[in-house]
């Protein structure tokens, strides 16, 4: 396998809240020991729950928020190191947000927001405008009716494709899109998708694509990782995680999955209850207390991401060899 | 809602011990010396000094303002240096018949306030929206010591109906519930009142429309609920804001009485003030305010604990 | 390098269409503003009074300092005495003109100075936030926790009567509130994701208060204190009507109507007349100021 484009180990974000009277140090374990590696050019894809920690996995991707504990390397460059400073890191890496409207500010043009950035980075305002409008044009605004207007004279579906241009303003290697599709009108949706799939050919982009909709999911990514409660629950293939899930929750979520065919009706909600709280994780493995598969173990034991066949990981007791479960694989074999 | 108790108290603290600071800086912003006013003009430098340590204006601050919140807390806010007589008891009874003032103007205001808001907030865009919404809008505009003076103008010098200054027949200044000294009070007080009319007719009238428009009316309507019924809604979602901006306003009344006091030489609080401010009597002044600002930090308190009491969306933990 | 090649013009042609302009945000203020008739009686009553002001000298028919025990207290429509005399036989016509020059530069003054510190104060707080905010926020809720006319009346009383002090104290009085609106709607704009965007374009800190926050929340700021002048009028007057602010024999409207109180049972239209002038003042802007914030759409 080539250097990853991005390496994530061990990164950690608490939030402390405010405790009680007397101000007992409390914490929301948001992103709890996440481990993962981005492909140059492939599309990884996150899927999980709400408050699962896909937003904040993406928000400390991007250095919005200082992270509790763990590092982020690109092209094995530590940001902030001399190699890599964070001004340099961030124009490789852009962000588009999930609230089309909230993430354009209201006072400026359309082409005044998406040259904000290049003009950051000193690149001359006439310059900067002229790649505006050359990008109003890529992602299929026409530029001379787009790029004076402002952002509430637009719809959602147009919104995002300038939030897109200004992401791209930049020339990044990395886009990450944090549910950017999820707020808009199914028909809206396929368009700008297949948007995403054509600017990521033509600028040889890397995605990394956040969504509660695993259907849009499956069909953008490469690879897949499945979260849950601040941590990976498994990551692997697409097809692997979606045709053979090997954790629990991942098998529940795609079965959640509405489906086409009338022979292949789920009948039984595969998932019921609402996610534990973050305050106060589960002890052992977090999806015990609604994994049909739990045993004693599971709530003692804090499962590894264990290698599940190529690039295929996933981090339950059922897949660990000597684990204690009944389902795992002894150690012997393993060994 | 006890940890919401506990915190809003612990919150309340460093409030109050700003204030004071304020309130004891207030001598100490002063121009020139704080005896200036009982020292004849020719008096010896010994004297002054001696008198500067009688009052103990000669300490460092941090040890004049320790002693002074040791006293205050006391009870004890140090001894007016025009009369010679105790702050306390001077402010103590000033505060009495400015509350009175304050309490039943904040009474008239409101009884007004909420039936042009409600009325307003009802019938939007009527004739009787539109007359109470100037009259909302004269009420927050209008010089309050201004409109007591042409209040007196009309009803004691052109009608000679009631009596134009003091609290009570022959100077007194003790205030009795009988006729005479009732008379003396309703000039001021309907004066007072245009204050928190206006604004509570403001306030009401925006919260009617907005709880009137939302969802959950159509649905009571559809409901068969009548339109009593739909009244009482709206009162029950309105009350917990009316009953804050009440509270607030009776402490800026409290507080802003001043002006009116002097229209009509009601012997408030602002009447001391006044009388603080022109004999440079700073103990005084300063014992004045901070009675004053604490007592309106209370009412934020309570205000702000009862509100959340009785209102059930608000979750403050 | 097709990479940056692709995004140059690829055809000079191209750029050369014009670009359709929107109207901008002022423009559809202005739109909004023009339609509201009260609010444009306001500011023309307002406009009016700056202009008496600033031309008093050219307006006023006399002196308002040359007075004449012998002419005082006349009526209204006295000839040669349009509006009557005061107590010392002044002209009260030209002593209200001039009073515009007092009243309004005492109303007025203390909001600007305290929307300039005021803004200053809540947009730092509101976009460093943490410790910064809660120290400069619970030091300007302490000057919060005093009622308005209290906090003034204290301040001036204790610095002592002038216009100088009376302006710092009025000033003291607003910059509470308005950083109070200033912190508030800056957290909510420093936490909109257009602010998150440009952070991470790598923009610092004052880039993106000067491009992104400023925009976004002087015009409600700026609304907010706005509404303030008419409360300002009436405590800037109230001061001097207590004799804590402007000092005779200058023409003041508060001033002039506190010494005309003696004259209530003789000549109680003209006594009434100063204060009319405060009223008049004060109500034009704050229906100005409520046209202003309808027109901008600002909520605070």
């Amino acid at each position: 396998m080539t250097q990853p484009l991005l390496t994530v180990r061990g990164l950690v974000k608490h939030f402390p809240i405010a405790g009680g009277l007397f101000g007992q140090k409390k914490v929301v374990r948001a992103v709890d020991g996440v481990d993962f590696d981005v492909i140059d050019g492939e599309t990884l894809g996150i899927v999980g729950e709400s408050g699962c920690g896909k937003s904040t996995t993406a928000r400390l991707l991007m250095h919005l928020m200082p992270q509790t504990s763990g590092e982020i390397l690109f092209d094995a460059a530590k940001v902030g190191s001399p190699d890599l400073s964070l001004s340099e890191y961030r124009r490789q890496v852009q962000m588009v947000f999930q609230d089309s409207y909230a993430s354009l500010n209201p006072r400026l043009t359309i082409e005044s927001s998406i040259a904000f950035g290049p003009q950051v980075h000193g690149v001359p305002q006439r310059e900067a405008i002229e790649r505006a409008r050359d990008l109003l044009a890529k992602v299929g605004l026409e530029p001379s009716r787009f790029a004076g207007r402002y952002p509430h004279e637009l719809s959602g579906g147009q919104r995002q494709r300038i939030n897109i241009a200004r992401a791209l303003a930049l020339r990044p290697r990395i886009v990450i899109l944090d549910e950017a599709v999820s707020a808009l009108d199914k028909s809206v949706e396929a368009q700008v998708l297949n948007l995403l799939m054509d600017l990521k050919d033509e600028f040889k982009l890397t995605y990394i694509f956040i969504s509660h909709d695993l259907h849009v999911v499956r069909y953008m990514s490469d690879r897949v990782m499945v979260m849950y409660l601040g941590k990976v629950a498994e990551i692997g293939p697409s097809e692997a995680i979606f045709e053979t899930p090997l954790h629990p929750y991942s098998a529940a979520l795609t079965r959640s999955m509405p489906t086409m065919d009338p022979d292949n009706r789920t009948m039984a909600a595969p998932l019921s209850g609402d996610p534990p709280n973050p305050i106060d994780p589960p002890s052992g493995c977090r999806f015990h207390t609604r994994c049909s598969f739990a045993e004693g173990v599971c709530s003692q034991r804090e499962p590894v991401l264990t290698a599940a066949g190529a690039f295929h990981h996933v981090a339950c007791l059922r897949s660990e060899p000597g684990s204690g479960h009944t389902m795992a694989p002894s150690s012997a074999i393993a060994a | 809602m006890l940890v919401y108790l506990g915190k809003r108290l612990v919150y309340t603290i460093p409030i109050v011990i700003g204030v004071s600071i304020v309130c004891f800086m207030l001598v100490h912003i002063a121009p020139g010396d704080p005896l200036v006013s009982v020292l004849p003009p020719d008096a010896s430098e010994q004297l002054k000094i001696q008198m500067m340590a009688a009052y103990g204006f000669d300490r460092p601050y941090y040890e004049q303002f320790f002693k002074w919140c040791l006293r205050a807390i006391q009870g004890d806010l140090g001894t007016s240096i025009a009369t010679g007589r105790s702050v306390t008891g001077e402010v103590l009874n000033a505060v009495r018949n400015t509350l009175l003032l304050a309490v039943v103007a904040t009474f008239i205001g409101f009884f007004f306030g909420l039936l042009f808001g409600f009325v307003a907030g009802y019938f939007r865009n009527s004739a009787i929206d539109k007359i109470a919404s100037i009259l909302s809008v004269i009420g927050v505009s209008v010089p309050h010591y201004w409109l007591g003076m042409v209040l007196v103008i009309v009803f004691a010098a052109q009608l000679n109906w009631l009596p134009p200054t003091g609290a009570g027949p022959g100077g007194s200044s003790e205030w009795r519930p009988d006729w005479a000294h009732i008379r003396h009070l309703i000039l001021p007080a309907v004066t007072m009142s245009v204050i928190p009319m206006g604004i509570v007719a403001r306030t009401i009238r925006a919260l009617v429309a907005d709880i009137l428009s939302q969802d959950f009316v159509p649905a009571l309507r559809a409901k068969g609920l009548s339109e009593l019924g739909i009244f009482g809604h709206v009162v029950k979602n309105a009350a917990p804001t009316a009953l804050a901006v009440m509270g607030l306003q009776l402490g800026y009344l409290l507080g802003g009485s001043i002006l009116i006091e002097t229209v009509f030489s009601w012997p408030g609080t602002g009447f001391l003030l006044n009388a603080a401010i022109f004999q440079r009597d700073l103990p005084l002044l300063q014992g004045t305010i901070l009675v004053l600002a604490l007592f309106f930090v209370m009412l934020n308190l309570i205000v702000d604990v009862v509100q959340t009491a009785i209102d059930p969306r608000i979750q403050r933990s | 390098m097709t990479f940056v090649t692709s995004f140059l013009p690829q055809d000079p042609a191209k750029t050369a269409v014009p670009i359709e302009k929107s109207p901008g945000y002022w423009s559809g203020v202005f739109q909004r503003f023009r339609k509201d008739k009260l609010a444009i009686a306001a500011g023309v009553i307002v406009l009016l009074l700056i202009l008496m002001a600033i031309l008093a000298p050219l307006v006023a028919p006399m002196d308002p300092y040359a007075g004449r025990t012998i002419r005082r207290l006349r009526p209204i429509g006295t000839t040669g005495f349009p509006l009557g005399t005061d107590e010392l036989g002044r002209d009260m016509l030209s002593r209200l003109i001039y009073g515009a020059r007092f009243s309004l530069m005492m109303g007025v003054t203390p909001v600007i100075m305290a929307f300039g510190i005021g803004s200053l104060i809540g947009i730092v707080a509101g976009y460093v936030g943490g410790a910064t905010n809660t120290v400069m926020m619970r030091t300007i809720d302490v000057f919060y926790a005093f009622p308005s006319v209290l906090l003034a009346v204290a301040l001036s009383g204790a610095l002592g009567a002038g216009i100088q002090n009376a302006l710092v104290s009025l000033t003291v009085v607003f910059i509470p509130p308005i950083a109070r609106v200033a912190e508030a709607v800056t957290t909510q704009v420093r936490n909109r994701d257009y602010v998150e965007a440009a952070r991470a374009s790598g923009a610092n800190a004052l880039t993106i208060i000067r491009v992104h926050v400023l925009g976004n929340v002087l015009g409600p700021i700026f609304v907010y204190a706005t509404g303030l002048i008419s409360v300002s009028m009436i405590l800037a007057s109230g001061l001097s009507f207590l004799g804590l602010g402007v000092r005779p024999p200058e023409p003041e409207w508060g001033l002039m109507l506190n010494t005309l109180r003696t004259a209530i049972y003789t000549q109680p239209y003209v006594a009434a007349l100063p204060g009319a002038m405060i009223f008049i003042t004060s109500i034009s802007f704050n229906v100005l100021a409520d046209g202003l914030r309808n027109a901008m759409d600002v909520k605070v």
